[in-house]
């Protein structure tokens, strides 16, 4: 007596989506830690020095937290109105703050009282930064002026009324203490030195940019402004190098992998993308819950910090290694399992003679009515089959396992008493699934020929029921939009078909005098396109 | 010895074992089935065939136990003969003739003229000769259906029930009257109330029959002629094909088409059990006449032994004969076993040394549905690469108005299961039927392609993929490389129809119609076209070896081409009209069949030599589409030059019936006769400590023994001398002989005599020799006088202790003389 079978669910290969190293790399992040603030995150910054606390700017606050708390280990709250770039010194040691009433404030990281107030500019502050030499600061303002402060004496040093808007972003260079960029909502981006009081280069983002990133060598600089990301090559004179086009709404923050090998943009559309530095292609694509503002990674990539505009802070830490590893080994500690496996993992010596227990045989709920002819059930069971995924604990429908229960009843021959005989809510839950299966290229045969059938069956009860006329309706109009679909891809197949056709070089059979002599038909070769075929 | 190269074809194993109903013996040790023209006995325990009762000259058509001596059969034929059979032994001891042929055995039994059957009564005569004619025949009924499954004796052979058609006919012997019962052609619902097959309750006046429509009937009070009634059953879906009673007629089992093992508990119907999924569908049941074993054949030809408690012990599987082999024959290159289509979605592996089936590979992986008019998926292409480490198969599905459903499997070898485990599946590899698939014979070359030849115009090279992708990197992601496809070929929009790899794996050869094409595999270069019109292109073949250079041809226009690849141009072509064309894998030589007036003559040849090898007229009737060589184990040395291409392979093909055929040479012949006959398989005995004591001084008092001289009571054949031993065994201590006499006696046995060993190995010839001769004569004639001398010795021993009997006393002698003979060769030394 032979054990039954279960349903063979075909294994359809995964299109588009492949496993690279990259996202293995970026996956292996744990469930993100969630923090509200007061207002939405405008900006993150890492502390340069270890423990690598990150400094938080949102509505009239700045929050530091640790690498691993979750409550705020610092907050800086003398803010008469939004704060704005709330940045680090390079040892750590000083915080720089803008605000919306155009006083930029320096504290101490040990503090409270803000040390330096410098007042100067007319308009809300969005950009400040320490220059390399840690005793000056650069300030961008709504104003469209740039200024540079002195720490020490807490005066004026000199102001930069270039821009022709806002200027929301900057950077100042880590090797130069004298170089720094602006961008500005006019579009442009300006490259300024210090020791002459006027920009020495500028370039033409195109849109208003919103964020700037210097690579680590600062020959290349990454602007963001629009949809667009681009990357200038400052060593040739501000020469565009790449424009980057993925996402769809505004991108507002870029951040670069601790190697420098990847670049990481974050934009309103809610999605955060990775990129290639060699070949600037998408690698990896993460997905949050709100428009990102904000975006920062911690030394080593060690977590992923993102703020939102629904004033979410998203930190996500690493998985350390054994954790990656051993996902199970946290359930093997549970004290049933050991009772579940208890004796399980006995070693048989030499001489133990093993009686081996008959291994039950475990069939999933469509099976065990298959196994009983139960083809109606076995339908029904197969339509409500649910996979629960472990990532995010929602529900996600398994359409292959429903296909496949679907092509056995029809190899079994008994689709039609399946189908047959269901009432209003039975036959809206098969159509339902038709109208979110049929048209996919990987089922469409199968259900065809269910579709027929359904169709068959229920012609005479149509115009009974108002919710299955709606659906029979809707999956008309699919049908319709797919045969227009098909259509359009013919031709575009016909189309390429001439191109590759004209394109070919015509080949000559190679024949021999003798076999011609023979009187061997001879044609010329029609070298077929070699194809690769996806199994 | 001498060298006959007379070349002979021969059936080689695989016959049908499901053809009628097993019979069970009456101590559930053996099973006795009919296998073609012999009854095969196996064992019930092991499945091994120990006998194999040759003699019939044509299909065996019934084997029943002789009811009053139940260590012996009656079987028989189509030749129109009944043999009475020792089983236990593999003896024939008797033959009746019958004056026309017999049908059925059920004690008498039914000889049909014509296509009308008649169930005649056989008067057995008692007579000492061994080949008896029986004249006296009287018929009992008429007309009465050709299965016998529908013909039954009922309750200790009061009654006979015969159901044909829609009739129903019971005979009484004491009345000498019949009654008859017919049913109405019931098309109400769709039901048809044709009888399918009668069995008799074996203490109750009740009879149970099958219909076509599923439903079993219970018949009862029929020895009247209207007052009988009749109640139903109904689970079977289909026609009910066997019915068979308990012996104690407590339950009532009953197969079908199903496969599932139904039991009824008499006069609790509603009481079922159920042993479902038996592989294939039931055509008989029996019942040992005990009630320990079910056992059930199957139309895949199986025979399935149950316990009682409803739990499958044993299985016999014989070689599995669908209506068509879709698959060509192949040989597994590991196993060297013959590999074809076997149970639905499965290949079979069978091992033509051993005649067994080594075992199923399920291809389709899913659950047979067992219901006629079913479309089914079927295998319907395999091949081996050359190495046997890749199998590749294409299994099918065309439903009416559906589309083609195709699949194509890569299955790797896995060494530690010793069996194929899937690799890739690849759906729908094409878009229309596969006409044809190889493997690049290479054995050197680092990567193995497949070639599928499609009806869709088209054919693709497969590959398996190359390593790249796990290059340490992340070898968790991809363990294993799977087959992709690495080129689609196509020829002018023409239909491809067989694809042929050269020897080295160099070139490939399509055919499209009329059209050879010639591709080199490495650069899928189109290197040249051969053609030979008007006619298609029907199989392809590249020499081997020397004849590398040579691709061969057949058409559908009657012509034999052989092109030289050198050249490309036509070496020579032949009028013939080739139904298959093979080479052989380890030669030169090729094989054509040639059909020619439904006959199909072979010829062996080598391309390079325009005189064939070896040619046969009427090799059998009907046109051969599937062959194969099979390597041998054992290179022959056959030095007769018509012979030698069997020298390194055997020739094995399939005959329009499904019948398996090969080509033997006299020697061969003669070395299977003799490595048979060490092989045959005592079983009889339980090996218990007391036979391997006893047995072996059996062994060795039969050497010792003087065949000229005197009988002894050991020298019975097995059944008697168990007996013997018994009595022995169960006799009270205090009136055996005194424990030392027999002590003695028995170490004496033990001891080796030295001389002796020559003597006895010439007695041995002799005694096997005068076997052969007269063997039924002399077990005829023996057994009776040796049973009385054991029953009597049995008998002395027990009347009186101290009293010798005759056999001890002759025992005595014996002792001395070999004690006597064991001095000597000591002095001797």
């Amino acid at each position: 007596m032979a054990s039954f079978k279960p349903t063979k669910i075909q294994v359809y290969p995964k299109l588009g989506e492949k496993v690279t190293q990259d996202t293995l790399y970026w996956k292996n992040y744990k469930a993100p830690v969630q923090i509200k603030e007061f207002g939405a995150v405008t900006h993150i910054d890492f502390s340069p020095v270890a423990p690598h606390n990150f400094a938080v700017t949102a509505f009239t606050r700045v929050h530091i937290y640790g690498p691993f708390s979750q409550e705020p280990v610092k907050t800086f709250t003398r803010f008469k109105d939004t704060a704005y770039s709330g940045r680090f010194r390079s040892d750590g040691q000083l915080l720089v703050a803008g605000c919306e009433d155009s006083v930029v404030r320096l504290f101490d990281v040990g503090g409270k009282v803000a040390l330096r107030m410098f007042r100067g500019h007319t308009k809300a502050v969005h950009v400040t930064d320490f220059t390399s030499d840690r005793y000056q600061i650069l300030t961008g303002s709504d104003d469209y002026t740039c200024r540079l402060w002195d720490i020490p004496n807490s005066t004026e040093l000199n102001t930069y009324q270039e821009h022709t808007d806002y200027i929301r972003c900057g950077v100042t260079s880590k090797l130069n203490r004298d170089l720094f960029i602006t961008g500005s909502y006019d579009h442009t981006l300006k490259l300024f030195d210090a020791r002459v009081d006027r920009s020495v280069m500028t370039m033409d983002h195109g849109q208003p940019v919103e964020s700037l990133l210097l690579y680590p060598s600062e020959g290349l600089l990454v602007s963001a402004g629009g949809r667009y990301v681009k990357v200038w090559d400052l060593l040739k004179g501000g020469q565009p190098l790449v424009s980057l086009k993925n996402h769809h709404k505004t991108v507002t923050s870029l951040c670069l992998s601790t190697n420098g090998q990847r670049l990481l943009s974050a934009s309103l559309d809610r999605h955060v993308k990775v990129y290639n530095t060699t070949n600037y292609k998408v690698v990896h694509n993460f997905d949050y819950a709100a428009s990102i503002l904000s975006l920062a990674l911690a030394p080593d990539d060690e977590s992923i910090v993102v703020g939102m505009t629904n004033s979410i802070l998203s930190i996500k830490h690493r998985k350390s290694p054994e954790e990656s590893k051993e996902i199970s080994g946290q359930q093997r500690r549970r004290p049933s399992y050991r009772v579940f496996v208890k004796g399980k993992n006995y070693v048989p010596k030499q001489d133990d003679y093993l009686v081996s227990k008959p291994v039950k045989q475990h069939l999933a709920k469509y099976d065990k009515q298959l196994k009983k002819f139960n083809v109606s059930k076995a339908l029904d069971t197969a339509l409500e089959v649910k996979m629960l995924t472990l990532a995010t604990w929602t529900r996600h429908r398994k359409p292959e396992i429903t296909v496949a229960v679907i092509k056995e009843l029809d190899r079994r021959g008994t689709l039609n008493n399946a189908l047959a005989g269901r009432d209003e809510q039975g036959l809206s839950q098969l159509l339902n699934f038709l109208i979110g299966n049929l048209v996919d290229p990987r089922f469409a045969p199968v259900l065809v020929t269910a579709a027929e059938m359904i169709l068959d069956i229920y012609h005479s009860v149509i115009g009974q029921s108002p919710v299955v006329d709606r659906q029979l309706l809707r999956l008309q109009e699919l049908l319709e939009r797919e045969i227009d679909y098909q259509q359009d891809l013919l031709e575009v197949l016909g189309m390429l078909d001439t191109m590759f056709a004209s394109a070919l070089p015509r080949k000559e059979v190679p024949c021999s005098g003798a076999s011609r002599s023979n009187g061997l038909a001879q044609g010329e070769a029609s070298t077929s396109r070699a194809q690769l075929q996806a199994t | 010895m001498v060298e006959h190269g007379d070349i002979r074809v021969v059936h080689r194993g695989g016959s049908k074992i499901n053809f009628r109903k097993p019979v069970i013996t009456n101590d559930s040790r053996f099973l006795l089935c009919a296998s073609g023209e012999s009854v095969k006995v196996f064992s019930t325990s092991t499945e091994e065939c120990i006998h194999d009762l040759r003699g019939h000259t044509d299909l065996v058509t019934g084997v029943l136990i002789k009811p009053s001596n139940h260590l012996q059969a009656f079987s028989c034929s189509a030749d129109g003969t009944v043999r009475l059979w020792d089983f236990t032994d593999g003896i024939l001891i008797k033959v009746r003739l019958l004056p026309s042929i017999v049908v059925c055995p059920v004690l008498s039994v039914s000889v049909s003229s014509q296509s009308l059957f008649q169930l005649v009564a056989v008067h057995l005569p008692q007579s000492g000769d061994q080949l008896v004619e029986a004249r006296e025949l009287s018929a009992v009924l008429t007309g009465i259906s050709s299965n016998p499954a529908a013909t039954v004796f009922g309750r200790g052979g009061e009654y006979i029930a015969s159901a044909n058609g829609l009739q129903l006919e019971v005979y009484f012997f004491k009345k000498q009257k019949a009654y008859r019962f017919s049913l109405k052609e019931d098309n109400k619902k769709g039901g048809k109330n044709t009888f399918t097959c009668v069995a008799c309750h074996p203490n109750d006046d009740c009879i149970a029959t099958g219909h076509e429509d599923g439903k079993i009937r219970l018949w009862r009070n029929f020895n009247h002629k209207k007052e009988y009634t009749y109640s139903t059953l109904h689970w079977h879906h289909s026609a009910v094909s066997s019915l068979s009673f308990t012996p104690e007629g407590t339950n009532l089992l009953s197969g079908g088409i199903e496969s599932v093992l139904v039991q009824w508990r008499y006069n609790q119907e509603n009481q079922r059990d159920f042993l479902p999924r038996l592989g294939a569908a039931i055509t008989h049941i029996a019942v040992s006449p005990d009630g320990a074993l079910y056992c059930t054949s199957h139309s895949d030809n199986k025979i399935t032994i149950i316990q009682s408690c409803v739990k499958v012990s044993a299985v016999i599987q014989g070689l599995v004969k669908g209506e068509s082999v879709g698959t060509d024959l192949m040989i597994d290159p590991r196993s060297k076993s013959l590999v074809l289509n076997g149970k639905p979605g499965h290949l079979q592996f069978y091992s033509l040394q051993r005649d067994k089936l080594l075992y199923n590979l399920d291809i389709v992986q899913q659950e047979y549905i067992h219901e006629s008019g079913l479309q089914q998926f079927e295998v319907v292409k395999a091949a081996f690469d050359a190495s046997g480490n890749w199998l590749a198969t294409v299994e099918e599905r065309k439903q009416k108005g559906a589309e083609l459903e195709l699949n194509l499997k890569l299955w790797a070898f896995d060494e530690q299961t010793q069996s194929f485990v899937l690799n890739t599946t690849i759906s729908a590899p094409h878009e229309a039927q596969i006409t044809g698939m190889c493997f690049s014979h290479a054995t050197d070359s680092q990567t193995t392609m497949l070639v599928s030849t499609s009806k869709d115009g088209h054919f693709k090279a497969w590959q398996l993929a190359a390593q790249s992708q796990t290059d340490g990197k992340q070898p968790s992601v991809c363990p294993c490389p799977s087959w992709s496809c690495d080129f689609v070929g196509a020829y002018h929009g023409l239909v491809p129809e067989c694809c042929s790899f050269s020897a080295d794996g160099s070139l490939l050869a399509v055919s499209f119609q009329e059209v050879v094409t010639v591709w080199s595999p490495a650069s899928w270069e189109l290197l040249t076209t051969l053609s030979q019109p008007p006619k298609a292109i029907r199989n392809l073949c590249f020499g081997r070896l020397s004849c590398s250079k040579y691709l061969l041809g057949t058409t559908d226009s009657n012509l034999l081409c052989c092109w030289n690849l050198l050249t490309c141009s036509l070496e020579w072509s032949t009028s013939m009209d080739v139904s298959l064309l093979l080479a052989d894998p380890l030669s030169e030589n090729m094989a054509a069949f040639c059909c020619q007036a439904g006959c199909t003559d072979l010829f062996v040849f080598k391309p390079s030599e325009p005189r064939p090898l070896f040619s046969q007229k009427a090799v059998c009737s009907g046109m051969v589409t599937r062959a194969v060589f099979a390597p041998r184990e054992e290179m022959l040395e056959s030095c007769e030059e018509s012979s030698q291409w069997l020298n390194r392979s055997q020739l094995y093909f399939l005959t329009q019936y499904m019948d398996l055929m090969t080509f033997t040479t006299k020697t061969e012949e003669e070395r299977l006769m003799a490595s048979s006959k060490q092989l045959v398989i005592d079983d009889s005995v339980a090996m218990t400590p007391f036979y391997l004591l006893l047995g072996k001084h059996r062994q060795q008092q039969q050497g010792g023994d003087d065949p000229q001289s005197g009988v002894s009571a050991e020298r019975t054949p097995l059944p008697q001398g168990s007996v013997a031993i018994k009595e022995l065994l169960q006799t009270p201590a205090h009136v055996l002989p005194s424990t030392s006499f027999l002590c003695s006696m028995f170490v004496q046995s033990l001891l080796i005599s030295v001389t002796d060993s020559s003597k006895h190995a010439e007695e041995e010839m002799e005694s096997e020799k005068e076997e052969e001769d007269s063997e039924e004569e002399i077990e005829s004639s023996r057994t009776r006088p040796e049973q009385q001398a054991a029953v009597g010795g049995g008998e002395a021993a027990e009347s009186a202790a101290p009293a010798m009997t005759k056999a001890q006393v002759r025992e005595l002698r014996r002792v001395k003389k070999l004690d006597h003979s064991w001095l000597a060769g000591l002095l001797d030394s």
